[in-house]
């Protein structure tokens, strides 16, 4: 009888756990919109990469929704003296495997981090800053820097910390097969399929509040339309990276919410500043050559930026999807600098500035830029194409894949192109740095500065924020430096993205202007 | 039979090195993958220690003849991308297209040849006609639309299949598959469908056609007069002499299907070769474009080789020796 009772009791439980679906009800399926390559933290400084490392593995220093730092596994920061930071750690964390979390991890990790193999890109760029590594104690660590250096704890906020119970020289191999993946994250590694899928449970004995998910399947979902069709057929919970075409269908689709949030990511044009004679892709009116680059002149670069009507781009091409901007990072960022306002729409002005520099008959030019790279690229360059041929300007729109277009714009073979840049660290000096810093190899500035823009008056602005130890004091100074570059168009200024994310009805998630997608940032809501 | 063989293979090791020669200048003069993969912010001293450490500071015959001395050795290099052996990564990838592929192609065969046969044999009547017109749309609507389309009716419509992805796998020898369990059937049964449209229009066509061809010959009357059931006319004699045109469409498109079944793979977010591919020529990660196209080489001439057999097997006319 009693044998009886409890298998039918067992059964009751099974036909619940069927009905009401709790093991579903705690998972959440995410669609990322591009390929994880590696499981190792530490492999490739890849956006797709370092977005799926924040579910498993944790920064001494992490930023909030809106970019600002706030601590991890670090509880608090501070200077001891010009050359060494102090960070004190938090206690009473521990990795997956069990073992405790100490200042000998953060120690490992910084070592570890530049002697990566074969590392397409590393992240050393982070900790290059750190020349020697003294443990205290085990909830103590200073590191000491070549110099005053007050962006460390903003660069470290890129570097996940791994166990040093790992060994020496951890293989990227045995992080991919799981041996390796042992994080403090919220949630632990369980299978890896490349191409596919990464399977994730809820950590235990996490720190931090308790996530709401015992079950995280991230997968990967490169193509925008059916990244969009797996969301409205109820096969995954959020997809990120919203394709703006689907935007209008999904803003009424009751069976759908929306996050959205400006992100750090603009889109500009490089202008050439690095050929005082002819640059390639510019011409005369009737396709003379030139004897000088008319882009060295400030009154020509201010004409193209007076000439395209940043709104209508705005709301046209990128459905609504990004905001008009005049510098690299949106309001609310640390360092915006709310002074420097989106160029005006002024055709008039722009013909009169053309005449002015000497090309009253315009001229001729090719606007190149990649097609598979940012929302919407080929399309933002046509439209920018038809605007300059308003003012006079004989525009000839180029786009092409990434990987054919980026190595020319990098050997200086381009007059006019577009680009990206997404502020990894959140505040200006980064952009002002390596976007328009004079190039400058022995000194790693001017890294990204394909146009070769060169203002020694900013560059010494930016240096001396650098050597600022006081943040307000640095803040001021990189808003000013921003303002002065912003006002010499070293480059077109056109938007800032909109990072949107969708989720089923009856989830959010928080929009982070980072565009990282975190799987405890996912709530359910009745 | 020997001599053909041996010269078969001396040809397709020609096909081969050609192929990584143009590889190799190909990449060369896209672009740097240095500078897709490296991260913009690194510092200039970062990008020439990556230079170095990837080969790509040798000159181009150099990093050909390193590439082909591992190549002997059965090296054909390590992804930049991923850090892993291209094959092994190839290998990984290649059991999830194969599966998809066989079965469109199977499908191709079991859908295409009976439709094609009813439509020869009642070409006037009214389903005959259906199949005909049918089989329009199924080769000349683009597969990305279609694939679209499936996911929208299927999936977000009606609910019955999931959008994309592929299903929980099991082992067999050794690999995992997913046409062993039922949620991975379910998974397989849009994409397989999508890949097999154009196949089986292709079958069904070239079946119909060969019917038609057959039915007024001699030997059918023969047979006919011999009193033989329409049953073994139809399916013996009938369909062995239209075999041979099909063996042939269905082995190339075997190839093709295994080839270029990226489109249906990034549609359906299926982890084959076909996206591997795409992924890696965006990124001109030429390690694995190089060992993919190889592959791809060696499976076209094999499956060439197994239809010229096949052929001696379905027409005693056929020699190989005589077709060198």
């Amino acid at each position: 009888m009693t044998g009886i009772y409890r298998a039918s009791a067992r059964l009751g439980a099974v036909l619940a756990s069927l009905v009401c679906g709790p093991a579903m009800a705690q998972t959440l399926t995410i669609a990322s919109s591009a390929p994880v390559t590696s499981i190792d933290p530490h492999y490739h400084t890849l956006s797709p990469n370092e977005s799926f490392d924040g579910q498993m593995y944790e920064r001494l220093v992490d930023h909030d929704a809106h970019g600002k730092l706030i601590p991890s596994l670090a509880e608090s920061w501070s200077l001891k003296d010009d050359t060494t930071w102090e960070f004190k750690l938090r206690p009473g964390v521990k990795f997956h495997d069990g073992s405790n979390f100490t200042a000998e991890d953060v120690a490992y990790t910084i070592a570890r981090v530049p002697r990566v193999k074969n590392s397409p890109a590393s992240f050393s760029i982070y900790t290059q800053a750190v020349k020697s590594v003294e443990v205290v104690d085990p909830q103590t660590i200073r590191l000491h820097t070549d110099g005053v250096y007050p962006l460390l704890p903003i660069d470290l906020s890129q570097v996940f910390i791994i166990p040093h119970g790992l060994g020496a020289d951890p293989t990227t191999e045995d992080f991919n097969a799981g041996k390796n993946a042992i994080g403090t994250g919220p949630f632990r590694f369980v299978s890896y399929k490349p191409g596919d899928r990464i399977e994730l449970d809820r950590f235990d004995g996490y720190w931090g509040p308790k996530p709401q998910w015992e079950h995280v399947s991230y997968r990967m979902l490169s193509n925008d339309a059916s990244r969009t069709a797996a969301l409205l057929a109820g096969d995954v919970g959020i997809i990120e990276f919203v394709p703006p075409t689907d935007l209008p269908k999904l803003r009424t689709d009751p069976r759908v919410t929306l996050a959205e949030v400006i992100s750090n990511r603009s889109i500009f044009l490089w202008l050439d500043h690095s050929h005082e004679g002819p640059t390639p892709y510019v011409f005369g009116p009737n396709g003379e050559t030139l004897a000088k680059n008319p882009l060295k002149d400030r009154r020509v670069r201010l004409a193209l930026s007076l000439a395209i009507n940043r709104q209508a781009i705005v709301e046209r091409v990128m459905e609504g999807a990004a905001i008009p901007t005049g510098q690299y990072l949106p309001p609310g960022a640390a360092t915006y600098n709310p002074d420097i306002k989106p160029p005006p729409y002024d055709p008039a002005r722009a013909k009169a500035l053309l005449a002015e520099a000497g090309y009253p008959n315009g001229l001729r030019i090719t606007l190149h830029g990649p097609n598979d790279r940012y929302v919407n690229d080929a399309k933002i360059i046509q439209a920018v194409g038809q605007m300059w041929q308003r003012i006079g300007v004989q525009t000839t729109v180029e786009p092409s894949p990434w990987s054919a277009f980026v190595s020319r714009a990098g050997r200086q073979e381009l007059s006019a192109f577009l680009l990206g840049w997404g502020v990894s660290t959140g505040e200006g000096i980064n952009p002002l740095r390596a976007q328009l810093g004079t190039w400058d190899a022995a000194r790693g500035i001017g890294t990204a500065n394909r146009g070769r823009y060169s203002n020694p008056t900013l560059d010494a602005m930016v240096e001396q924020a650098l050597r600022t130890l006081d943040d307000g004091a640095r803040d001021k100074l990189v808003q000013q430096a921003m303002a002065l570059a912003m006002d010499d168009v070293p480059v077109i200024m056109l938007h800032l993205q909109k990072a949107i994310w969708a989720t089923r009805k009856g989830l959010v998630y928080e929009a982070r202007t980072d565009e990282e997608t975190r799987a405890v940032s996912v709530k359910a809501v009745p | 039979m020997l001599t053909w063989l041996v010269r078969r293979l001396i040809q397709a090791l020609f096909v081969v090195l050609a192929m990584t020669v143009i590889v190799f200048i190909g990449v060369h003069i896209i672009g740097n993958p240095v500078d897709i993969l490296i991260s913009p912010e690194a510092d200039q001293a970062e990008r020439a220690r990556i230079i170095a450490n990837l080969g790509l500071d040798q000159p181009l015959w150099r990093q050909y003849l390193v590439f082909l001395n591992g190549a002997l050795h059965g090296d054909l290099g390590r992804s930049f991308v991923f850090n892993e052996p291209a094959l092994k990564l190839i290998a990984g990838r290649m059991p999830a297209t194969m599966e998809l592929a066989v079965t469109a192609v199977l499908m191709s065969v079991v859908i295409g040849v009976p439709l094609g046969l009813y439509a020869g044999l009642k070409p006037n009547g009214l389903l005959g006609r259906t199949i005909m017109a049918g089989s329009i749309l199924g080769f000349s609507l683009p597969t990305f639309w279609v694939g679209l389309m499936l996911i929208m009716v299927f999936a977000v419509q009606l609910g019955w299949l999931p959008s994309t992805g592929r299903g929980q796998t099991a082992a067999l020898f050794g690999v995992q598959w997913s046409f062993l369990t039922w949620d991975g059937l379910r998974h397989m049964a849009m994409p397989a469908l999508n890949l097999s449209l154009f196949n089986i229009s292709l079958v069904l066509r070239l079946t119909r056609a060969g019917v038609r061809e057959t039915l007024p010959m001699d030997f059918i009357k023969f047979a006919r007069a011999k009193g033989l059931s329409p049953a073994r006319v139809i399916f013996v004699h009938v369909l062995k002499n239209i075999m041979i045109p099909v063996v042939t469409v269905v082995g190339l498109e075997l190839g093709s299907t295994i080839a270029f079944a990226v489109v249906t793979e990034s549609v359906f977010a299926w982890p084959g070769m076909g996206k591997l591919i795409i992924d890696s020529i965006n990124v001109l990660d030429r390690p694995v474009i190089v060992a993919y196209l190889m592959m791809i080489v060696l499976l076209f001439i094999t499956i060439n080789l197994l239809v010229d057999i096949l052929y001696t097997m379905l027409d005693p006319r056929v020699r190989l020796e005589t077709k060198g």
